[in-house]
């Protein structure tokens, strides 16, 4: 230990490379850390394709960022150019068109791979200790997503993105006392208007970097425990892990190539199919579109403000809806993992799965009766499924004993 | 299971669902040339759209995204473009003695309004703001589907419906008023030698030209996603094969 390091943590300083590698390496240990971490990281053998959103996800992200980066040099962020501008980038810039299309889809595809790695990580038990930060850093993601897809939405300043953005930054009103000037300052103006369109274009750059750091976070945290896998026990023997190269890059590739042949169909045959017509529409403050309705990835999120009649009570389900599941890792009180292991919960979750789909339908349905009653059902289920069945189930079921992980490789075989 | 599901979501587009269950307006569904694949847009049918849309539609309906220019998409050659550009007036200025004068539109110019502004637009048109067409079949849940199905869907009311002074009855328009009249008829535009102007001939041709319009890179678009997909599928094969040989060991 020296008088710089009271921890011990830089003391191995001295690199495993020579050359100029070893140089760098000495003074930097990127190498030394990418290679510990990349190449050699040990993972456990029993992964399945679950495990590759992840990876998916983060090159959704790194497209959207590449993408946007191009989109910014062409969009004017004002409520008088900025859909001319958008049309400009379409119509007159050197495949605008397809970086535009890119990005918009995009956006939708990386909220695919993100539910499909949320559901991975409530299925195998993927937030239970020791993994509580990765899961709380993932959900801080997944919050900060739907920011910067909300944003982003409002700057294309058609008519969905007007009036979707009136709709969702009046809910800012009622919160008590703050409310309205917590909307005041977030529109810059009285209603949505040119002021707005500018200060959503930068926080929607700014929100996009802060994903990007928080990535960073994720991953740390995520390496000092290791991933979890379908049996939820931790490999007892380097038997049980492959490295991550070339057994994880080349199956993660795999899975990401057919991800991205999906993206490429929809993106180049039917790139406006989950967008709304309406927003080819230029935004009107004097035209409201017969039905507003967010983009599809919120509908679950937009039905559960909807199933509470109280303005205020509604958005706090709405944002209670996402706070849950920060509390999920304290919350489940079960000391088996994975679902495979767990007959009841195994139900409960997907049973929730089932109902985020019936409230994302009900999400893009009219707020009438036989829709808002089945809304406040799927609600209840819920906050049910979180408060009530993650602590019961955990205490009143009992589960099977999961199996190793060269077990569960020998009886998938078998 | 859960994969079949997945797909499923991925397919359908709520919110026509959601429009489709509630309007009980049925749009019939048309043959189009640049459905599919290999998709193009019919450029006979889409000049002659054009001459609709300049006879007929411009009188009231602008098209201000688009450029004289962008017409050497449709085969009009760069002499005829500056022709067609020329047949309008567009106000430039100032010059240099500070004045604003009138001259004749270029193949640069976007397709001159019709009105001077929106107000005078209303004010022609009985209060109702005639829709910019460039987007028009993108701004619509069924696209061109709807806009021909529009087109002609002037038909007389049936027993019992009123229609108020200044509108008209349409079969397809939400609610069944429409602000414009039947702006084509059998016959209504002189076509060349060949063609015969009927209803359905005109009201396809307009649609082949604002499809074009609204989405002016629609070949570019499909030609480039067959040659990434197919580039994909062969990667795919590649990444299926080595991974079946890296995991060959795996025990």
């Amino acid at each position: 230990m020296s008088f710089n390091d009271p921890h011990g943590y830089k003391k191995n300083l001295s690199s495993p490379y020579t050359g100029v590698k070893g140089w760098i390496d000495s003074r930097l240990p990127l190498i030394r850390m990418m290679e510990a971490e990349y190449l050699k990281f040990p993972v456990p053998k029993s992964l399945n394709y679950f495990w590759s959103f992840g990876g998916i996800a983060m090159f959704c992200l790194i497209g959207l960022i590449l993408s946007g980066i191009f989109l910014g040099m062409h969009y004017k962020p004002s409520a008088a150019e900025a859909f001319n501008s958008v049309e400009r980038i379409m119509r007159d810039v050197q495949f605008g068109w397809l970086v535009r299309y890119l990005h918009m889809n995009l956006a939708s595809f990386f909220f695919i791979a993100t539910y499909i790695h949320i559901f991975r990580a409530l299925y195998f038990g993927s937030y239970k200790a020791p993994r509580e930060l990765v899961f709380i850093f993932g959900m801080l993601m997944f919050l900060l997503m739907m920011g910067t897809a909300f944003l982003g939405y409002t700057l294309p300043w058609g008519q969905m993105s007007y009036w979707g953005a009136t709709v969702i930054t009046n809910l800012f009103s009622a919160i008590p006392v703050v409310g309205d000037s917590i909307l005041l300052t977030l529109l810059g103006d009285f209603t949505v208007s040119d002021a707005t369109v500018n200060r959503f274009y930068v926080l929607h750059w700014l929100l996009a970097f802060a994903i990007v750091g928080l990535v960073v976070f994720h991953v740390i945290t995520l390496h000092m425990t290791g991933s979890n896998n379908p049996t939820g026990m931790e490999p007892q023997n380097w038997d049980e892990t492959l490295s991550f190269h070339p057994y994880m890059t080349i199956k993660d590739t795999k899975a990401m190539v057919l991800f991205f042949i999906l993206v490429a169909f929809i993106l180049f045959y039917y790139p406006n199919i989950m967008g709304h017509s309406d927003n080819y529409i230029r935004a009107n403050a004097l035209v409201t579109p017969a039905h507003i309705v967010p983009e599809w990835y919120f509908l679950p999120f937009y039905a559960i403000l909807r199933a509470i009649p109280d303005k205020l009570g509604g958005v706090l389900a709405m944002f209670g809806s996402i706070a849950v599941l920060f509390i999920l890792p304290w919350l489940d009180t079960s000391k088996v993992r994975s679902c495979l292991y767990r007959p009841i919960w195994r139900i409960c979750v997907l049973l929730f799965a089932l109902n985020f789909f019936v409230l994302m339908y009900m999400g893009a349905k009219p707020a009438s009766d036989i829709y808002v009653l089945i809304s406040r059902i799927g609600t209840a289920y819920w906050f049910l499924f979180f408060l009530v069945l993650a602590p019961l189930v955990g205490y009143l079921e009992t589960p099977r004993q999961p199996v190793t992980i060269s077990n569960y490789i020998r009886d998938k075989k078998a | 299971m859960i994969k079949k599901i997945l797909l499923a979501i991925l397919f359908i587009n709520f919110y026509t669902f959601t429009f489709a269950s509630e309007a009980k307006i049925e749009i019939p569904k048309y043959d189009w040339s640049w459905k599919g694949f290999f998709g193009t847009y019919d450029r006979s049918a889409a000049q002659r759209g054009f001459k609709v849309y300049k006879e007929v539609c411009s009188g009231c309906h602008s098209m201000n995204l688009l450029s004289y220019r962008n017409l050497e998409d449709l085969g009009f050659s760069e002499d005829q473009i500056k022709v067609i550009a020329a047949s309008s007036l567009i106000e430039d200025g100032p010059n240099a003695e500070g004045e604003m004068y009138e001259r004749d539109a270029l193949p640069s110019d976007r397709f001159v309004d019709p009105y001077p502004n929106a107000n005078a637009a209303r004010a022609s048109n009985n209060g109702a703001y005639p829709s910019d067409l460039s987007l028009i079949v993108k701004a619509r849940p069924k696209g061109a589907d709807y806009i021909k199905a529009l087109l002609m869907g002037y038909v007389e009311p049936p027993q019992g419906v009123t229609v108020p002074e200044g509108m008209y009855y349409n079969a397809y328009m939400e609610g069944h008023q429409i602000a414009m009249p039947a702006p084509l008829i059998d016959g209504s535009i002189d076509y060349d030698e060949g063609t015969e102007p009927t209803l359905d001939q005109l009201a396809t041709d307009v649609t082949t030209f604002m499809a074009w319009a609204a989405e002016p890179y629609l070949e570019d678009r499909k030609r480039l996603g067959v040659k990434v997909i197919l580039f994909l599928l062969v990667l795919f094969v590649l990444t299926y094969i080595s991974k079946e040989r890296i995991w060959r060991d795996v025990k």
